[in-house]
């Protein structure tokens, strides 16, 4: 069955953890908490596909975990306060997860939020209806503008 | 009669705690987001709060995906800090208020908002954050703290409105608790942040300014922004900012801001900070 379409499915670049990821993810955030004990991690090190058996995943949430596709994770229903546990077992601080999700390199994803984060306008909507209404008061043009200003 | 004279609100990024478990303060990065507590510290100093109410999420340590409660009100003696996976945090144990938590959620269950009890928990940096930014780092934090822990994790988080009302409901229980106590109410998370996804780093300090002017002075407002507009204006995890609303419903109409701080960014988020008075308080 296809997933119900949601007001904040056009909020680009997001990927909400609400109830139906949540069912469907449930063997990806039950493997990642199980890395809060050490004992797991050391097997999950150890063959990383065996452990994975452990859950009920589908080939796909498989394939995910083990590429650390960390937007194939969210989207298959995995929930990022979860996947935070598999960066942190791979040794990589949160910014590392952020950037690699964001597609930039740690650098310039550090930079970018030191001056002052992604920018929301541009960023608002797929289907860029919100973005005019947001914006239609403070004339189009000057939204526009700063739209690619601070994308990194 | 037990009163809430104050309502506090804060970020809690985990980023914060690791800057204070690894003595990393005094960095120029870390500095400006501290300098913007040393007058948060003098306030408690002054209040001398005999409880607080510490209102805050858990992020997948005490609770995983298999059990997801809406509101849990943390009724035990104690709360550990929990390992987030490096360890406990070196903070001390979080000593509650049992007595006045039972009455708490009694009351409330009566006013028809059904949180569950919580008799063992552990209690993580959405929590902690909070208590070291208010408080410093001493051997024991200076008062029992009540933990209330909302759901912001799984979609949906309750309402806005759900929450200013959840707090209304606070207020009531607290106001009819015989012994006479000084109540601070803690909200904590925010402001501004994205951290999953390819929008990851979104900040929008717009949002969140006049999100802190609506707190203070119109917050019935807030309480009707969906939570498409929070997570479209405030990234997908900004919709914590819900949790705020928890601590203004129990504050009264009209409060005095003593004290407001925003810096950008800790880590991946926008850090807000606010102090609210309740007038009949002082």
């Amino acid at each position: 069955m296809p997933r119900t379409q949601q007001d904040y499915d056009d909020i680009p670049g997001t990927f909400v953890f609400d109830a139906e990821r949540s069912r469907q993810g449930y063997g990806i955030n039950m493997f990642c908490m199980s890395l809060m004990k050490d004992e797991n991690r050391k097997a999950f090190r150890a063959d990383e596909a065996e452990y994975l058996k452990r859950f009920p995943l589908t080939p796909e949430q498989t394939r995910a975990i083990l590429d650390r596709n960390y937007n194939r994770m969210l989207e298959l229903g995995g929930n990022i306060y979860f996947t935070a546990k598999l960066g942190a077992t791979d040794g990589h601080s949160f910014q590392h997860l952020a950037a690699l999700m964001t597609g930039m390199s740690q650098e310039d994803y550090a930079a970018m939020m030191l001056a002052g984060g992604r920018t929301v306008e541009g960023n608002r909507s797929k289907s860029g209806k919100d973005a005019r209404r947001k914006a239609g008061a403070k004339r189009k043009a000057g939204a526009k503008r700063k739209a690619g200003a601070k994308r990194g | 009669m037990a009163r809430i004279i104050a309502g506090v609100t804060t970020s809690h990024v985990p980023a914060i705690g690791a800057a204070i478990d690894n003595k990393k303060t005094d960095q120029p990065y870390w500095q400006r987001v501290f300098s913007g507590f040393e007058k948060t510290k003098a306030w408690m100093a002054k209040a001398r709060p005999d409880v607080i109410i510490g209102i805050y999420n858990d992020h997948a340590s005490a609770f995983s995906v298999e059990l997801v409660p809406t509101f849990a009100l943390g009724c035990a003696p104690e709360f550990p800090p929990a390992d987030e996976g490096w360890g406990p945090r070196p903070v001390p144990v979080v000593k509650g208020h049992p007595e006045l938590a039972a009455h708490i959620a009694q009351s409330v269950i009566l006013d028809e908002f059904d949180l569950t009890v919580v008799n063992k928990m552990q209690v993580d940096h959405g929590l902690t954050v909070p208590l070291n930014l208010l408080c410093g780092s001493p051997a024991q934090w200076p008062c029992p703290v009540i933990p209330l822990a909302v759901n912001v994790v799984l979609y949906p988080p309750p309402t806005g409105h759900r929450c200013f009302m959840l707090g209304r409901a606070l207020r009531k229980a607290i106001r009819s608790w015989p012994e006479d106590l000084r109540v601070v109410v803690l909200g904590t998370g925010g402001m501004s942040h994205q951290i999953s996804g390819p929008r990851a780093g979104l900040i929008n300090s717009k949002f969140d300014k006049a999100f802190l002017d609506n707190l203070t002075r119109d917050p019935k407002k807030l309480t009707r922004i969906p939570h498409v507009e929070y997570m479209r204006e405030a990234g997908a995890e900004g919709i914590e900012l819900v949790m705020w609303l928890i601590m203004r419903g129990a504050l009264d109409d009209k409060v005095d801001e003593v004290y407001r701080f925003y810096t950008v960014p800790a880590s991946n988020t926008a850090v807000g900070h606010i102090i609210l008075e309740n007038r009949r308080g002082k």
